[in-house]
């Protein structure tokens, strides 16, 4: 079956090699497996792109492909960060307290009260919240990266689409549901540390020996691995039958419902599906990015996530992936202070403080002048000018994408 | 004689106008039949009700055998059971195939996770080549549906109807926007599909209800106002008064 | 000639006894002899005066306040160590230091006493709980002072630590009081020391009673110590003032509570908790063993136990109290909630006035909340007007709303930058705020908006990019930290309703700008042309645009009206928050709350979610007062809820109207 599904999206072949082909030449130029050539912080931060993109995917998945602008997504890239993380701080806490104790062995509860007195110290408590009950078993914590996102996106799925909203409407409430959780995160009784947010994550418990520098490239190779298996799945989960029924609920979702389909189930599906790969993102990002704290849930971050999609072009999962790395390393680059300044003669440009004002125009342009994004521009080359209609994106000309990825 | 559809007693209300006003209607499984009324007499609302799109304030709406009551359900159950509906306005998914679209009204089970690991069998193929031809798109299977003409997408979407393999087919204004070659077509399409189904057809055009030849409700202000054949109907006086009078 | 000659003899009178106070007896019964004359006074106790000692100056005071006229003056100057003495005779003046030399004034005539030597002089200065006591003595003068201010001060003297002895100074003194507010404060306050220091019950009782449900925090203060408790712990029948009797195991009384009480108490010897016992254990590690058990066995509380257990079987350490031992000695005693206050029917006045003072409290915090709402909700409606009127005109969410709010602020700032009138700066701010942002409004209309037709998703995102741009324009132009934006001198304070109810003018002030701008919105939406027009493209802008009414002009002027409302909003919110670039963005989350729980195309639905929201989150805030992001929290999953039973918010539009 997966033959067949390959051989007839080509595209997916081409994006998969030009991946793999990226994390092999990234692990030849690191510290730790070849020419030393690219630091170790710079390969964090490709790690860290990779699983930007792979959210973006989930984004397109649910914007592009079936029309729910969600602001909401990196409520769940977080929650699946924060589960990883309750592991990654309660182990190597563990660890420590135990190399630190002398004399009597602890018992228990007395190393369970030294760990929780080292977390949760810092907001003025020292006992460990019931969440934290299974934060010691990491097959527990691994499941819960995907029971705790799936299950909220599930509830909260449930009850938006059941009682029909749509449009905007939906994106706000999608908003307002990250909102929450943010707010309820930030405080220091939610149990998960309130502002101060989970840190000292690059540290991995029992792989200490292994160094940051090595760490960094196997993190690298999870990225770059669940990116290429979720591309996979989110290719073959809009090829198909699925797919149509997709683009179709996204261009009249009254009229999939007089075909006989479940819409508000579709949905729901696909939103919890996204949610899923959200969190798998979340949690292959943070212990790159080594802390977690409430602001990275802020509804801003959502938001920022549809301005890579649509940039980079929704509707087409290449556009979304090329739109994420594209313009996430672009800021990085520009808010990084590395960018020269732009001397105007009467007044220099700091791109620190430009780059906002930049992104936010193009942004506006993107919208304006190029709807289906940048990848949408290969179209123009091609010559493969669609009729105009509706606003609504055409479906992805997957045969288009070649050039383009290989020069990613 | 129990009807494949019964309808008794419906009224609804919008913001205190009367659209549809205690309306009762049935048809049997095998059986053509048109509905005609002039504009605002309740023809679409009337088609609403019955596909879960609008809910009415009474009645009762009973479907098949069993007597399911289709107000407990929603639309895409309703179209679940067999009830099949082509719009006045065709509305195929214009960023989709033919093929696309054929292949997503083939029936089949409609639950999201059946359909993401649906492969088209060699049989599925089949059927929708088999029913492009029928309306006349064999050539443009691969076609995408926005670049249609009016015509061609009024019969693709009667292509989906037919892909849904329904009990009952509600069809609204089949005729509009069709040459008279066209016309001759879906005339005979309906007249063969009554055979086997339940078809009821909403038309303005009487020439296009005279050729059809079956029996005719008349619909007036969200009631039946005449039943029965063409030319008994047309010579009843409150008919004439409603078409000519006003 | 005739005043020297007095004071000369005053100082005599001074000088010549002094020799014979050698030793001074300074017991009350001498203190209180009918001594005439404050010189007598001062000479007799001129040791006492010198080196005062706060436990015996008290009959002292005593003395010197009833020697009649010139005491309060003297007090006050030895309060202020203004006295001191001449060592050669113990001589007592009113002293003041000049280079080497002092000046001696007497301290009762006020007369020239010649000047002496620094040595000679020792300054009396009183520690500060003597001059306490001095000024305790001082009120009885000063409540009937002739000077009105300083009675305004001899009570707010008494408010802060009056005492069982100023009851009858002040008593006496009420008759005479000319002042009428004056005398009903003195009567107020003589209620109040009379609650706390009263000499019986009645008139205890009687005091309470006086002043029923009275919302001064000064009688809920004077209330409060006399119904705290201590928790005790008895052999037998508990004795004192019963408040509770507790039983361990109920009413949130447990076990472990009367144990350490008991500990407390010295009652029971104190527990082996977990840290003890394993620094116990650890004390005694030998071989790798305590007692006999290896160590790598005693992460097991069970085998630490035996250890020490062991350990105590051995005498190296002391006993500690088992679980039956402790179970033994908790039931052995009883426990209870005793009253400082000793008499019983004071406490239960006391209980009684404090309850029923605290349900009208709570009446009273009620109101305050409302209040609280009230403006919360005009702020909430002032800022989504203008958001839900794009959005029902042009079904265009406005992501960049916030940032109209930011530039109506700045303009604000900008203004106070050239105007220094607070008043006339704010007069001027409101209506340029209204154009500047009326204007940024009709660009972007013209520029982005109206390209993005039928587009709402696109329209939201490009909205949303020039949000960003504008945020870090501001921050780029005015920095990061907060500008400010200062309210007229007018609009400072707050209204005081009691003791519990108050509200800020500027909040004031803000729910009559929401409510002109609902006036006025009503106004031109149903009594003028561009209303009209507004209204037939809000329910059909083909069937408008047919009638000769241009739909994109009336889009470009909702949509600079929407902006330039949510400029003056930002004017008025910036007048009590901080001026930052991000002071939009705070508010724009709940003005889309309020549009979407309101519903669409209404004004009365916008009204009606800013009271939801507004009401909501001060409701919430209320129950968990020391919590507002939880209160936020809440309140958002509320509308979340909210939203299933009403997906078209409070006030719906109906029919065709409302589209699909």
């Amino acid at each position: 079956m997966t033959q067949g599904f390959l051989s007839k999206n080509p595209s997916v072949l081409i994006f998969l090699s030009a991946l793999a082909l990226f994390t092999l030449v990234i692990t030849f130029l690191s510290n730790a497996y070849g020419a030393e050539l690219i630091s170790t912080s710079m390969v964090k931060t490709l790690g860290k792109t990779l699983c930007l993109c792979l959210i973006a995917i989930a984004m397109d998945l649910v914007w592009g492909y079936m029309g729910i602008l969600s602001l909401g997504h990196f409520a769940f890239f977080g929650l699946g960060g924060y589960m990883v993380g309750m592991w990654l701080m309660y182990a190597r806490t563990r660890d420590i307290v135990l190399q630190s104790n002398a004399g009597l062995p602890l018992t228990p509860q007395e190393l369970s009260d030294a760990i929780a007195s080292q977390i949760f110290g810092v907001v003025g408590t020292s006992e460990l919240p019931a969440i934290w009950a299974f934060a010691g078993s990491l097959p527990a914590q691994l499941a819960l990266v995907l029971l705790v996102p799936g299950l909220l996106a599930l509830v909260f799925g449930w009850l938006a689409f059941r009682s029909r909203v749509t449009g905007v409407y939906l994106s706000i409430l999608t908003q307002a549901m990250t909102l929450a959780l943010a707010l309820y995160l930030f405080q220091n009784d939610s149990g998960l540390r309130g502002n101060n947010g989970l840190s000292g994550l690059q540290n991995i418990p029992g792989l200490a020996w292994a160094g940051q520098d090595r760490l960094s490239v196997w993190f690298l190779w999870a990225s770059a691995l669940a990116l290429g298996l979720c591309y996979l799945a989110a290719a073959f989960t809009v090829s198909g039958k699925f797919g149509s029924v997709m683009r179709a609920i996204r261009d009249d979702e009254a009229r999939v419902r007089f075909l006989g389909y479940p819409v508000e189930g579709y949905k729901l599906f696909v939103f919890t599906l996204t949610a899923l790969i959200a969190a798998i993102a979340g949690a292959l990002y943070y212990p790159q990015a080594g802390i977690i704290n409430p602001a990275e849930i802020a509804p801003i971050a959502s938001i920022y996530l549809a301005v890579w999609v649509a940039i980079g072009g929704r509707g087409r999962l290449w556009g979304a992936v090329f739109g994420a790395a594209f313009v996430s390393l672009v800021s990085t680059w520009f808010t990084g202070g590395r960018a020269p300044d732009l001397n105007l003669g009467f007044y220099t440009v700091k791109w620190v403080d430009w780059w906002q004002v930049l992104l936010g125009l193009s942004f506006v342009m993107v919208t304006l002048f190029a709807p289906k994004g940048l990848s949408g521009l290969v179209d123009l080359l091609d010559g493969l000018r669609p009729p105009q209609r509706r606003g609504a994106p055409l479906g992805p000309n997957e045969g288009a994408l070649q050039e383009r990825e290989a020069q990613e | 004689m129990s009807g494949l559809l019964e309808v008794s007693g419906i009224s609804v209300t919008f913001d205190g106008f009367r659209a549809i006003n205690n309306l009762s209607f049935s048809i049997g499984a095998a059986e053509l039949r048109a509905v005609i009324g002039p504009n605002g007499a309740g023809k679409t609302t009337f088609m609403d009700i019955v596909t879960g799109k609008t809910r009415p304030d009474e009645g009762r709406v009973l479907w098949g055998e069993r007597s399911i009551d289709l107000l407990k359900l929603d639309e895409a159950h309703i179209a679940r059971e067999g009830i099949g509906r082509k719009f006045q306005r065709p509305t195929v998914f214009e960023d989709q195939t033919v093929a696309e679209n054929l292949m997503m009204a083939l029936k089949a089970n409609r639950s999201p996770w059946r359909v993401l690991f649906w492969k088209p069998a060699s049989a599925d193929h089949a059927r929708v080549e088999e029913l492009a031809a029928q309306v006349g798109l064999g050539e443009a299977l691969t076609r995408k549906s926005g670049e249609l003409s009016h015509g061609q997408k009024q019969w693709l979407e009667i292509g989906m109807l037919l892909a849904q393999e329904p009990r009952l087919l509600l069809v609204d204004e089949p005729a509009a926007g069709m040459t008279l070659a066209e016309r001759e077509q879906t005339t005979s399409l309906l007249v063969d599909l009554a055979k086997t189904h339940a078809v009821v057809v909403v038309e303005h055009d009487m020439d296009f209800v005279r050729r059809l030849n079956c029996k005719v409700t008349v619909l007036h202000e969200g009631a039946v106002l005449a039943e029965g054949s063409l030319d008994h109907v047309t010579a009843n006086q409150q008919v004439i008064e409603v078409y000519l009078g006003r | 000639m005739r005043r020297l000659f007095l004071a000369l003899a005053a100082s005599l009178a001074l000088a010549i006894p002094a020799p014979a106070q050698e030793a001074p007896d300074l017991s009350p019964a001498v203190a209180e002899a009918p001594i005439s004359g404050l010189a007598a006074v001062i000479a007799e106790n001129a040791k006492a005066i010198a080196k005062p000692s706060r436990k015996t100056i008290g009959p002292v005071i005593g003395a010197i306040s009833a020697a009649g006229p010139g005491a309060p003056a003297f007090l006050e100057a030895w309060a202020d160590k203004r006295l001191g003495q001449r060592k050669s005779d113990k001589a007592i003046f009113l002293v003041d230091r000049q280079g080497d030399n002092y000046r001696l004034v007497d301290p009762i005539t006020g007369a020239d006493a010649g000047e002496a030597p620094r040595k000679q002089i020792s300054e009396i200065k009183p520690n500060a709980g003597v001059r306490g006591l001095i000024a305790a003595a001082l009120i009885k003068f000063q409540l009937s002072d002739p000077d009105i201010s300083k009675r305004q001060d001899a009570l707010v003297a008494l408010a802060r630590d009056g005492g069982p002895q100023h009851i009858a100074p002040l008593a006496a003194s009420i008759a005479a009081e000319p002042d009428a507010e004056i005398k009903a404060q003195k009567e107020r306050m003589l209620a109040l020391l009379t609650i706390r220091f009263g000499e019986n019950a009645t008139d205890r009782v009687a005091a309470i009673e006086s002043f029923g449900a009275d919302l001064g925090l000064d009688f809920r203060a004077s209330l409060n110590p006399l119904v705290a408790t201590t928790r005790r712990a008895f052999d037998g029948a508990p004795t004192g003032n019963v408040a509770t009797e507790l039983r361990p195991g109920k009413d949130g009384f447990t076990a472990e509570e009367a144990y350490d009480l008991l500990v407390a108490e010295n009652r029971a010897p104190a527990r082996l908790d977990r840290a003890d016992l394993r620094a116990a254990l650890e004390a005694h590690i030998e071989k790798g063993a305590v007692a006999g058990i290896p160590l790598a066995e005693l992460d097991v509380p069970a085998r630490r136990d035996e250890a020490y257990d062991a350990l105590e079987a051995a005498g190296l350490v002391p006993a500690a109290a088992t679980d039956a031992e402790v179970a033994q000695t908790v039931a052995a005693h009883r426990y209870a909630e005793i009253y400082a206050e000793p008499d019983a029917a004071v406490t239960t006045a006391a209980a009684a006035a404090l309850k029923s003072v605290s349900l009208k409290v709570n009446a009273m915090q009620g109101a305050d909340l409302a209040l609280d709402a009230l403006s919360l909700a005009s702020i909430y409606f002032l800022a989504a007007i203008g958001l839900a009127v794009t959005f029902g005109v042009m079904r265009v969410i406005n992501m960049a709303h916030g940032e109209f709010i930011t530039m109506g602020a700045y303009t604000g700032y900008v203004v106070q930058l050239y105007i220094a009138d607070y008043t006339l700066s704010i007069l001027v701010a409101l209506p340029l705020a209204f154009a500047v942002t009326f204007a940024a409004g009709v660009a972007m209309e013209r520029l982005v908006i109206r390209h993005l037709v039928r587009r709402p998703l696109e329209t939201l995102l490009a909205t949303f990019g020039i949000s960003i741009a504008l945020q870090q324009l501001f921050k780029n132009i005015f920095g990061t930290q907060a500008r400010p934006l200062t309210a007229p001198e007018w609009l400072d304070g707050a209204w005081v309703l009691n003791d519990v109810v108050s509200i800020s003018y500027i909040r004031i002030a803000i729910f009559v700008l929401a409510l002109v701008f609902l006036g006025l919105f009503l106004f031109v939406m149903s009594r003028t042309r561009l209303g009209l027009e507004v209204r037939a493209v809000t329910q059909n802008p083909s069937m408008a645009a047919s009638m000769g009414i241009n739909p994109d002009k009336i889009n470009m002027l909702t949509f600079g009206l929407g902006s330039g409302i949510a400029g003056i909003a930002g004017v008025a919110i910036g007048l009590f928050a901080k001026v930052t670039s991000e002071l939009g963005a705070d508010y724009i989350v709940q003005s889309f709350m309020t549009v979407v729980v309101g519903g669409v195309g209404n004004i009365w639905g916008t009204l009606a979610g800013a009271s939801l929201v507004g009401g909501l989150q001060k409701g919430i805030e209320a129950l968990n007062p020391s919590n507002t992001l939880a209160a936020q929290t809440y309140m958002i999953l509320f509308i979340i809820i909210f939203i299933q039973f009403r997906p078209r918010g409070i006030i719906a539009l109906k029919g065709r109207a409302a589209g699909d």
